[in-house]
């Protein structure tokens, strides 16, 4: 008899089971949800995606090689060219879409490497504190004294031009403000049980920077690896501009922005071109960055609408 | 307060300290300062020797930064070693540079804080209203735009606005490349067109960006503040509304703006190297592009110690202001 109304009771607790079933969602499945909906990251997430593409996969199908200077200068926008063509007669469309590339290229390079050695630095100094603390973050200090371009500008200048030059020596500093954020969230979460516990059972410190402080810290690293982004692009940008970046036959946005700038007004559509690409980047980016921060961050929607 | 400041100056020495030597190594190891005079013609190995010996090449790089550094203590910064500069006193230059960076730097950062305190404290009173969508919307976009290509936007414009004074037959009035080498001219009336003709185009271009910081910035503090429960106490003692306002709330939101203020002064050095470029202007930023295009060590230690001292000092004040403004920050 008791047997039974056991059973019944089973069976009664698996029919309300199956009527409202709710499945269990990871913590990451939410954030991905909140990503999804949030409409001026995936717009823009769209946008960057088209461009990419387009950057990658539009050249080879164009009637002109970025190097053929067999056109003429200076032409007007149409025909075979739908940009035109600069000074030396490259089809301004090519250009573009080749500087794309690599500023692409450099953005991301510099973004995943300072964002890389940011965050383990911020992380063995939050964690460890003391005297280890104290000096990487006077090393931080070290590094900020002097205006990031300045220095890199001296130093592409002395070792190469090509991208990657001009990538890892962008990165070279622009890891002190991640490192700083790690170091902050690093403090805090050190103070938690989970970490002492982990402490108490002996693990190593790497171990517990690596398997439980970083991944801790996974949605403000993701969301300031992705603004350095758009950092990465601007700053670049100014470097080329001034001469002092990217040189031929590498290229980037802000080299064709120096080439082109003083045709702003008499072939505007040889300036717009890369200074729209730019925009354009670095704003896609921006919004994805917010758009992450939201999804990460509950609490934050809507501060920026 | 007193204490707080001693012990920060003295972290700071350190720290200007090694960092000059960093960029002391990092200087002598971007080049050869003779390699432009070795690629002569006709210039002997002698000579070539008498001039490393003049410079002090010939000594381990310690001491070469030792020598530099007591000469940089007294003010004998060294000579310009470029050609065509006809060793030039650096400190010439550098004291000359600095000096016109500065007038544009703090001129269009004071506006920028004007006009970004303005903007987001009315986008803040007014959330959620069209003017604060149009706001937030100018402040991403110019947050996105490199700062090369708005000036060469803005100088584009400027041109095109003197053609058009031209063919009405007016005086040119915008300048678009540099300062006028002769001063303003003698009358007040002259000295105001040519001085807002100068400063105007590469001040909005500077603007920009510290504009859409500074509005982001106290927006959100204004935000916080206007939600704090003090602020709810003063209406429901019945204050009027812009006293409340002005008073209660406004005056606690612009501490954090007023330290980025402090920050970005120091900061903006690296942001006018574009502007002045583009604008022909012999500041801080056109100094280091053509010391480093020619390779000129003393005119590059020069730039970098200014700079750095800059910096650091600027973000001390900073921090005074902070601990000045809000007195639930003890400093010491």
């Amino acid at each position: 008899m008791a047997n039974v109304t056991q059973s019944t009771a089973v069976g009664t607790a698996a029919a309300v089971r199956s009527e409202f079933d709710a499945k269990a969602r990871s913590q990451s499945s939410i954030i991905f949800g909140r990503f999804v909906r949030h409409r001026a990251a995936m717009i823009s997430l769209g946008l960057l995606l088209l461009l990419v593409l387009a950057a990658f996969l539009v050249p080879p199908l164009l009637p002109y090689n970025y190097q053929d200077t067999s056109s003429g200068g200076f032409l007007k926008p149409g025909g075979g060219h739908l940009l035109g063509t600069d000074q030396l007669g490259r089809d301004t469309l090519a250009q573009l879409l080749r500087g794309t590339q690599f500023s692409l290229a450099i953005a991301f390079t510099v973004a995943i490497s300072s964002t890389v050695v940011g965050v383990v630095i911020g992380a063995v100094a939050g964690y460890l504190k003391g005297f280890l603390d104290n000096a990487l973050m006077r090393l931080v200090d070290l590094f900020l004294i002097v205006p990031q371009i300045a220095l890199a500008a001296i130093l592409v200048h002395a070792w190469s031009s090509t991208w990657w030059v001009v990538s890892i020596v962008l990165a070279l500093f622009n890891w002190m403000s991640i490192a700083r954020i790690t170091r902050g969230e690093a403090l805090s979460l050190s103070a938690r049980e989970f970490i002492e516990a982990s402490r108490a059972a002996g693990a190593g410190t790497w171990h517990i920077v690596f398997k439980h402080l970083i991944p801790n810290m996974v949605g403000t690293i993701t969301v300031n690896a992705t603004l350095s982004v758009s950092t990465a692009v601007l700053t670049e940008a100014a470097l080329s501009f001034i001469g002092l970046g990217v040189q031929l036959p590498d290229t980037s946005l802000g080299l064709i922005v120096n080439d082109n700038y003083t045709q702003v007004l008499l072939r505007p559509w040889l300036f717009w071109g890369p200074f729209l690409a730019i925009v354009l980047i670095s704003m896609t980016i921006s919004f994805i960055g917010d758009g992450l921060r939201d999804a990460f961050d509950p609490r934050q929607t809507k501060v920026r609408a | 307060m007193f204490q707080y400041l001693i012990r920060r100056l003295l972290i700071s020495i350190p720290i200007l300290l090694i960092g000059s030597f960093l960029l002391f190594l990092l200087v002598a190891s971007a080049g050869d300062p003779l390699a432009a005079l070795k690629s002569k013609p006709g210039v002997t190995a002698a000579q070539i020797h008498t001039l490393s010996v003049q410079l002090g090449l010939d000594h381990p790089v310690l001491v070469r930064y030792w020598n530099w550094l007591t000469g940089f203590v007294r003010g004998d910064w060294g000579v310009s070693v470029a050609l065509g500069e006809a060793q030039t006193p650096v400190i010439d230059t550098i004291s000359s540079a600095l000096w016109i960076t500065m007038r544009l730097v703090i001129g269009a950062e004071l506006i920028a804080l004007v006009l970004g305190i303005s903007v987001g404290v009315f986008s803040a009173v007014r959330q959620y209203s069209i003017f604060d969508y149009i706001m937030t919307s100018v402040a991403f976009v110019m947050f996105s735009m490199p700062i090369a290509c708005v000036a060469v936007v803005i100088k584009g414009y400027g041109i095109q606005f003197n053609d058009v004074l031209v063919s009405l037959h007016l005086k040119r009035w915008l300048t678009t490349a540099g300062p006028p080498p002769g001063g303003f001219g003698n009358n007040l009336g002259q000295v105001i067109v040519n001085y807002t003709g100068t400063f105007i185009l590469p001040t909005i271009s500077l603007m920009t960006i510290s504009f859409a910081a500074y509005s982001r910035f106290q927006r959100a503090s204004m935000l916080e503040t206007l939600n704090a429960d003090y602020v709810r106490t003063a209406r429901a003692k019945g204050l009027s509304a812009s006293r409340v306002l002005f008073r209660h709330a406004m005056r606690n939101a612009l501490i954090p703006v007023s330290t980025l203020f402090a920050l970005n002064i120091g900061a903006i050095i690296g942001g006018a190297i574009i502007t002045e470029h583009v604008f022909g202007w012999n500041g801080m930023g056109t100094v280091l592009v053509s010391a480093v295009t020619n390779y000129d060590p003393p005119t590059l230690m020069g730039w970098f110690a200014v700079t750095a001292t800059v910096v650091v000092v600027f973000n001390l004040l900073s921090d005074l202001l902070y601990g000045i403004l809000d007195p639930r920050i003890r400093l010491g």
